[in-house]
């Protein structure tokens, strides 16, 4: 009487695998196999090929553009954030459904058409852009800057959504104890409710830099293609693409998979201890 | 609570966030419609009666339709597998799946084309068949798909870990089969979800680039979609064009989300 048992097991793995094969073999043809594609071609003269490649001047400059542009947008974007989520939660005021709203308008506007906005605000030939280069000394279009600006506006939400619903499910009492114990409002904030915020602040920031650090349509048009001026690693690699320099393309490509994906998974982990402590 | 004696601590506080808020991404918007607008309306009638502006929205519009189909079939096989089996290498599966997220189109562009490219990995099975996906729309078509994978899957994880499953068995146990279970019980509660996950997969390949432009080359009037049009245009200096493009698809890409989010918000309150 042993057959029925494994008979009856062999009937539900295969009705499992009908829908678990389609599933692994779509994922890993969609993004498994072109990520190990790119890893063969970068690494086809070893890793020196590669290293070489990097640390040509112009792809180093990309590079280190793009992380240090990434890196200050994620201190702003977490300062200004952390306003934004507590104002909008803890506060009533007039025009704040409103704001609520606007919040997540840069997560459905294409990243393109950011760009292109940026550019009509302050481009060279706009009254604000020649005002501000002219008077303040300030260069948006074609500078660092700009991509500043651009990666801030698309990574806006990011941060303030993270912490929003943290806020929310806050418990109120151990504030209200505070308070009743003599604790200013800053004490309170600084003590009991921004260690709360932390997580989800940081998974929040690390998951808008990897998102900044491969940015192209919003940064390709406020900063243009300048090599070793505005030309970041993403827009390197679309013109190392276009001029057919294939290892020096995969080999920033890597540099780019790599450090997105770390952030990532940074983010996660964090999410995940955060929310097993909950 | 803080609520109605406002310190001034808290009204700077407001302040500061409003005008953060009015000039990172108000300005910007206004800015585009003022920008549209500024050479009065003629230019812009011109622009609208462009045929290189109808095709390129139109190619953006077809591709995007198609990725929806696909990704709400997968994704939500995907999410089913995920929550509802146990294997081995589950979390790498898991893991694979926001893996779009963190990498750049452009980057996603070069993969495909280093596999389907002159020299690549599949050109001689593709050739062989007599197919072209790189600088064609087949080649978009999958950039496109590769970009919005993780829309639909995260859409759908939560409901499907949500549902209760003693309605499934006692569907089972008054004689149900597979089928009707899936239709009658499981459907039902997928609905929103299912809506919200195609509004964003939308938007999301309505407004792709940076993929796009490298796997189709941007070849006028052919791989042009909606996105590469607007680059092209800044890029021959015809300013006018672009910035009407670039109006129609952030209003239309605002317009879906708002929609979803308005029957998402419609839905709760029904359910409350």
């Amino acid at each position: 009487m042993e057959i029925p048992i494994p008979f009856f097991r062999l009937r539900n793995t295969i009705s499992e695998w009908i829908l678990r094969g389609p599933s692994i073999l779509y994922l890993g043809l969609m993004i498994g196999l072109p990520l190990i594609v790119i890893f063969l071609d970068g690494f086809r003269e070893g890793v020196s090929g590669l290293l070489y490649q990097i640390t040509l001047p112009i792809a180093r400059h990309a590079i280190i553009l793009t992380l240090w542009t990434s890196a200050s947008m994620m201190l702003i974007n977490a300062v200004m954030g952390l306003m934004a989520a507590y104002v909008l939660e803890r506060y009533t005021f007039p025009g704040k459904r409103l704001m609520n709203a606007i919040v997540d308008l840069p997560l459905a506007i294409p990243t393109l058409v950011t760009g292109v906005m940026l550019v009509i605000l302050y481009g060279p030939q706009r009254t604000l852009g020649q005002f501000l280069s002219r008077q303040v000394g300030l260069q948006i279009v074609f500078a660092p800057s700009g991509i500043i600006l651009a990666l801030l506006f698309i990574t806006f939400p990011l941060v303030v959504r993270a912490i929003q619903p943290v806020l929310q499910d806050l418990d109120i009492t151990q504030e209200r104890a505070a308070a009743t114990l003599g604790a200013g409002q800053w004490q309170i904030f600084w003590k009991i409710v921004f260690p709360a915020l932390l997580p989800p602040l940081l998974s929040g920031s690390l998951l808008g830099f990897s998102r900044a650090i491969g940015e192209f349509g919003a940064v390709v048009i406020v900063a243009g293609n300048i090599p070793l001026r505005s030309q970041t690693a993403a827009v390197y690699v679309f013109g190392a693409v276009e001029s057919e320099n294939r290892l020096g393309a995969s080999a920033v490509s890597i540099v780019l998979v790599g450090i997105s994906f770390a952030m990532l998974m940074i983010a996660n982990a964090l999410h995940k201890s955060w929310g097993a402590h909950r | 609570m803080i609520k109605e004696r406002k310190t001034w601590g808290a009204r700077v506080l407001i302040g500061v966030v409003m005008i953060y808020m009015g000039i990172l991404i108000i300005a910007p918007l206004v800015g585009l419609v003022t920008g549209v607008f500024e050479r009065g309306l003629q230019p812009v009638f011109l622009t609208l009666t462009l045929p290189l502006l109808h095709q390129s929205l139109s190619l953006s519009l077809q591709i995007a339709l198609v990725v929806v189909v696909v990704q709400t079939i997968f994704g939500t096989l995907i999410a089913w597998v995920l929550v509802r089996q146990d294997f081995r290498f589950k979390t790498v599966l898991n893991g694979f799946i926001d893996i779009p997220f963190a990498i750049s189109g452009v980057v996603v562009g070069y993969m495909l084309l280093l596999l389907f490219g002159r020299q690549g990995l599949l050109f001689p099975l593709v050739d062989w068949l007599n197919f072209r996906v790189a600088f064609a729309v087949p080649g978009m078509f999958l950039a496109t798909l590769f970009v919005c994978l993780p829309f639909m899957v995260r859409e759908m994880i939560p409901v499907f870990e949500n549902l209760d499953r003693q309605q499934e068995k006692a569907a089972a146990t008054l004689g149900a089969n597979t089928w009707l279970r899936f239709w009658r019980v499981i459907f039902p509660q997928m609905k929103t979800a299912l809506i919200y996950g195609i509004t964003l997969t939308f938007a999301r390949a309505m407004g792709e680039f940076g993929s796009v432009l490298v796997i189709g080359g941007g070849i006028r009037g052919r791989t042009e979609t909606a996105t590469v049009f607007i680059f092209r245009s800044l890029d021959e200096r015809r300013f006018v064009d672009a910035y009407v493009a670039a109006l129609i698809l952030g209003f239309l890409s605002v317009l879906i989300v708002l929609v979803a989010d308005g029957i998402k918000k419609a839905r709760e309150k029904k359910e409350s």
